[in-house]
């Protein structure tokens, strides 16, 4: 599976954008936890469990050019979409605050950021896993063409 | 093989953004909690904050901990050794962080022993005990009470004196300080309102000794 023939060559770039999606986010989650000193909810170590392994999955994709690589990346990618989208109704109070699993430690709802009114911690990490699955939606039509 | 090195070099790249990012950070911080122990230096120090030391000494070094926090146990008998061998230059300021689970029990013990002038010796009994009622998989604050009567304590008084609500006022003050200050961990250290950045002994004796130096020049 690891030839590098002229197909793969195409796809490469949006690949390497989904690996600087995916490592910009780790690093800045890591920055706001061990540089900011926040502590992370328990969502977002849900939300981190799912993007941590992308960086290095879509590394080894990159160097081996691996098309494959998409099949992988998927299910990580679409776990976290969904822990995000959870956390931001959370977040957002369209699901009620007694519902939710994190009675101790972290409040799920605490506000830490609030960039333009917008740009709240958990909406990045949506943002984030949209971007991905969005990138790798493309890639999956390109390769099945 | 030019994509692999693309690759490696965004990589560096984005963790270079990340150091670099990480020092612009703190060194703003400490600007700016520089500013704060200049204008407003009730943060660090408050009317009802017990301290340690000559009152004439010029480097205060403010401690917010935790009674059930063992980095804070180990570190008390370095911060005395410190203030012994700077005699009357170090004042300590102890302030409160109860960040464990049932942290502000011990609060209360304390600052009901301090209406008995008993503040610093039931501290050290305390720290010197906790092995025994803090341990983290079965923490009995309950136990700490066997330990107590060492120091001479009316036991009867204490128990009334800890239902004291300004003790409450006090805890709400001090959380409310930490979260200013940005201290989320225990021990936080200021040394006249310097944060110790990089958490550590040796770095804690230098910010001291480097604030000394300001202070008493030779």
């Amino acid at each position: 599976m690891t030839h590098s023939d002229n197909t793969s060559n195409a796809h490469w770039p949006i690949l390497f954008v989904c690996w600087l999606v995916v490592t910009t986010s780790t690093l800045g989650s890591l920055f706001f936890s061990e540089i900011m000193q926040f502590a992370p909810c328990i969502l977002c170590w849900y939300q981190r469990i799912f993007l941590f392994p992308l960086v290095f999955i879509f590394a080894t994709g990159l160097f081996s050019c691996d098309r494959s690589v998409v099949r992988y990346a998927v299910p990580l990618a679409a776990a976290g979409w969904l822990v995000a989208l959870y956390h931001n109704l959370l977040y957002s109070g369209i699901i009620p605050e007694k519902l939710q699993p994190c009675t101790k430690g972290v409040s799920c709802t605490e506000e830490y950021i609030n960039l333009f009114g917008f740009f709240s911690i958990p909406m990045l990490s949506f943002l984030s896993f949209s971007a991905i699955l969005a990138l790798l939606f493309i890639l999956n039509r390109r390769f099945s063409r | 093989m030019k994509k692999q090195y693309l690759v490696i070099t965004s990589g560096l790249f984005l963790v270079f953004l990340f150091v670099l990012g990480g020092y612009f950070y703190k060194t703003q911080q400490t600007k700016k909690l520089g500013f704060l122990a200049q204008k407003q230096t009730e943060i660090f120090v408050r009317k009802h904050s017990p301290t340690l030391g000559s009152d004439k000494a010029k480097v205060f070094l403010v401690e917010f901990m935790d009674p059930a926090c063992e980095t804070c146990s180990a570190f008390y008998p370095f911060v005395k050794k410190l203030m012994a061998d700077h005699p009357g230059q170090i004042k300590l300021v102890l302030r409160y962080a109860p960040f464990h689970d049932g942290a502000d029990y011990f609060v209360r013990i304390l600052e009901a022993a301090s209406k008995q002038g008993k503040y610093m010796e039931t501290l050290e009994i305390m720290y010197q005990s906790q092995p025994y009622w803090a341990s983290h998989h079965n923490p009995q604050p309950q136990l700490v009470w066997q330990f107590l009567p060492r120091v001479g304590l009316d036991l009867e008084k204490l128990k009334n004196d800890m239902n004291d609500p300004e003790i409450d006022k006090i805890i709400a003050q001090d959380l409310a300080d930490a979260k200013t200050l940005n201290v989320m961990k225990t021990p936080g250290f200021f040394v006249n309102g310097k944060p110790l950045v990089t958490f550590g002994d040796r770095e804690l004796q230098q910010l001291i000794e480097s604030e000394i130096a300001e202070q008493y020049p030779r």
